[in-house]
């Protein structure tokens, strides 16, 4: 439902396919610039980092059927950056630190003049940990204290055109094109807010922490207890009694409670209104002078509910994400890259995952993940058929078809297409089940191509573990 | 006997008209199942395949029809109409196959039933099938047959697999359950755990689960406590390469449940019968049946 929980990745993924119809959009991974001339992508692509994960995955994933409980970027989210994340909270009444983003170094001076004394110069982009970061010239921080207009251009001038790595990005970086200029705030305490939907409660969770300014998840395995949460009616919505349980939970008293409380409520109601997935606040923090202020946002938004929050999608930042992740809505097949050596190619995450696991029980390595979805046309099947041939490692192909939706044949009509085009020469185990089984299972046969046709799943992973040994 | 749906259900199909709608109304009612009426809104009066009276409203539909149940084909932006609609017009079994909708949407609809006399089956589910009585839904209807198995899962095709065996081994069905894989679904793995332990005619129950959330522990906590009838269980995903978390706020909420490992190890500390291979399905189930 949002950026997060538990997504199953291999350390290595090796995207293929028809999906790059923009080459150009895979220079944002640059292990993948070898490939950009090439009609399929063949380089791995080894995934260290959460950034590139997501990045692949938004790639990989778009859109099928039933995938959500496997790989979680079914539901795409869509990003924003952090001056565009208090733009919106702003607009609901969120106290934040003044400031406007700047494109340039100049930009950023009169920004700087026009707040007045010191200001923090912070690199906008879809990563976290910028404080932390380096920039690939040898600059250290993507968050930077200008006490003075002079220094906060010098700072920009920096920043912008530069790529800055941080944990998030992984060792590529990422190339800072805006900067936003904010008023310093003096901090007394940094606190964590998030809002996010609890599964299990099947309601959305304020959770909230005096632990702040940490990495959370860090929080979350060392000191659960130490994150308190509140949950929300999806009905009612939040009542003023959840932003007090926060308020007091955080420990806030006088102006600072009062302050804590509206914020709170202003949260919330952003997060729902504008159908946001994730929306965090790390750090929130009470200043010298005893005002709460959300000194960082982070919001991601349900890609299924864009339809209404046009002035959301807009707010995408092309260059951060828009080439990759507008593929990917393209992208009808979900592939991922494992290490064996038998192609899988199955309608539906669930039976795909279960044709995975078979397949390992009977004492075979399936080579890849790879559902056509419940929807598969002829064109779909043929390119599925085409990227799993084109792994060099894979030495039989497993098709693992239960139609409901899909219908046999039309399986059939792409297996044989591809096979017919590209000229298979390794040993194809197919296995038909479902409406027009017949009509499908006799066109195969009928092709004058040299298939296996095997009668239920098990005998047909044997076959193919039996055909790579 | 069957849980949900039989062979007295009367269906209204909401979006009859639109492309989906129309394909799957038609393989239902070549089913057999009693498909009474249809809504399009803008369409009332007309009628569909020649067939099947089309109205604009559920609230006409159940007035002119009876209809006790709907099947919703609407497209996402207005799913979560459709099931309020069909909600407040008392329809008691609302089947949502609409992929995906708004997780908000899901989460208000939810709330919005508690307390009504309707359930909801799905959202971005195969639907709900009593074999040989009533398909409502995109299954393929000749793979299943009237028996004494009940099936519950949060797959589509994988649960045609399992259907399948258990009608090879001549077990059959009593009614097959598509939960949905939707974060927020109406009808939890639970939720069909109690509908069946409740069936006189369910003699044993096949669940059907996936890696990520926890709604396969919670049905291992009910097994163990309540359920009375033997349970075979498959998780998928068991090969599936180690997992990462991102985003904060979700990797909490997570808090490190949600693997195959640990789904499978909650249900066989339950009593379930947890077979490693979905090929297995079958013969566990006649296994469990024996004892």
């Amino acid at each position: 439902m949002n950026g997060g929980l538990v997504v199953a990745l291999p350390d290595e993924i090796r995207p293929v396919g028809h999906g790059v119809r923009n080459p150009g959009s895979l220079s944002k991974f640059p292990a993948l610039r070898g490939a950009r001339r090439k009609r399929a992508i063949t380089a791995p692509v080894s995934l260290t980092q959460p950034r590139d994960c997501e990045i692949l995955l938004t790639f990989l994933q778009g859109v099928s059927t039933n995938t959500s409980n496997w790989l979680f970027f079914r539901r795409l989210t869509v990003k924003v950056h952090e001056y565009q994340a208090k733009e919106i909270l702003t607009r609901y009444g969120v106290a934040v630190p003044r400031g406007k983003v700047a494109f340039s170094a100049e930009q950023a001076y009169a920004i700087a003049k026009e707040l007045g004394g010191t200001v923090v110069v912070k690199a906008q982009i879809h990563a976290g940990g910028r404080g932390k970061g380096t920039f690939t010239d040898g600059f250290k921080g993507g968050v930077k204290l200008a006490p003075t207009a002079d220094e906060a251009a010098e700072f920009a001038k920096k920043m912008l055109g530069n790529t800055l790595v941080t944990h998030q990005t992984g060792p590529e970086g990422k190339e800072v094109q805006k900067v936003y200029v904010t008023e310093a705030s003096s901090i007394a305490k940094e606190y964590y807010l998030g809002i996010v939907l609890d599964r299990a409660k099947q309601s959305n969770v304020i959770m909230f922490s005096t632990e702040g300014g940490v990495e959370i998840e860090k929080v979350a395995a060392e000191t659960p207890e130490k994150i308190l949460k509140v949950w929300v009616d999806p009905l009612l919505g939040i009542q003023p009694f959840h932003a007090r349980q926060v308020a007091f939970g955080l420990g806030f008293k006088g102006q600072a409670f009062k302050e804590c409380v509206k914020l709170v409520m202003a949260l919330y109601k952003a997060h729902e209104e504008t159908d946001a997935t994730l929306t965090e606040i790390n750090p929130l923090i009470l200043s010298d002078d005893g005002h709460v202020l959300a000194l960082d946002a982070k919001m991601n938004f349900d890609d299924s509910a864009m339809h209404r929050h046009p002035d959301v999608l807009e707010m995408r930042d092309l260059s951060e994400e828009d080439p990759l992740e507008t593929e990917a809505s393209k992208f009808d097949l979900n592939y991922i890259r494992l290490d064996g050596n038998i192609g899988c190619m199955v309608n539906g995450a669930g039976l795909a995952m279960a044709t995975m696991d078979v397949i390992k029980l009977e004492g075979g390595e399936p080579a890849n993940f790879l559902d056509v979805g419940g929807g598969a046309t002829t064109e779909r099947v043929k390119h599925a058929f085409e990227i799993l041939l084109s792994d060099k490692h894979v030495k039989a192909v497993l098709i693992n078809i239960f139609g409901g939706i899909v219908r046999c044949d039309v399986i059939a009509e792409g297996v044989i297409a591809a096979a017919k085009e590209i000229g298979v020469s390794l040993p194809v185990v197919v296995r038909l089940q479902g409406t027009n089984v017949d009509k499908g299972k006799a066109m195969l046969r009928d092709s004058g191509l040299e298939f296996s046709v095997a009668s239920n799943l098990k005998e047909a992973a044997q076959m193919a573990v039996a055909s790579v040994k | 006997m069957s849980i949900l749906v039989n062979k007295e259900t009367r269906v209204v199909v909401q979006g009859i008209t639109g492309k989906e709608g129309s394909f799957h109304a038609r393989q239902c009612l070549e089913y057999g199942t009693k498909i009474a009426a249809g809504v399009t809104p803008g369409k009332g009066g007309t009628s569909w395949d020649d067939k099947v009276p089309v109205y604009d409203t559920v609230a006409e539909a159940v007035k002119q029809q009876g209809v006790d149940a709907a099947l919703i084909f609407v497209p996402p932006p207005f799913a979560a109409d459709a099931i309020l609609e069909a909600t407040a017009a008392g329809v008691g079994t609302v089947v949502c196959i609409t992929e995906g909708i708004p997780a908000k949407d899901e989460a208000r609809v939810k709330a919005a039933l508690c307390g009504t006399k309707t359930r909801l089956i799905g959202p971005n589910c195969p639907g709900i099938i009593t074999p040989g009585e009533c398909k409502m839904g995109i299954m393929p209807g000749y793979i299943h047959k009237p028996g004494r198995v009940g099936v519950i899962s949060r797959s589509g095709t994988l649960t045609y697999e399992a259907v399948w065996q258990l009608t090879e081994s001549g077990l059959g069905e009593t009614t097959c359950i598509g939960i949905g894989g939707d974060p927020v679904p109406g009808t939890t793995h639970v939720d069909a755990l109690e509908l069946f332990n409740a069936d006189p005619a369910t003699e044993g129950v096949v669940l059907i689960g996936e890696i990520g959330g926890t709604s396969e522990e919670e049905a291992a906590a009910y097994i163990k406590n309540t359920m009375t009838k033997p349970v075979v269980a498959f998780i998928a995903g068991q090969t599936a390469p180690p997992g990462r978390r991102m985003g904060h706020a979700g990797a909490i909420i997570a808090g490190g449940k949600g693997t195959a490992a640990e789904k499978m190890a909650a249900l066989t500390e339950a009593g379930a019968t947890v077979v490693k291979s979905p090929t297995e399905i079958g013969d566990a189930m006649q296994k469990a049946l024996k004892a």
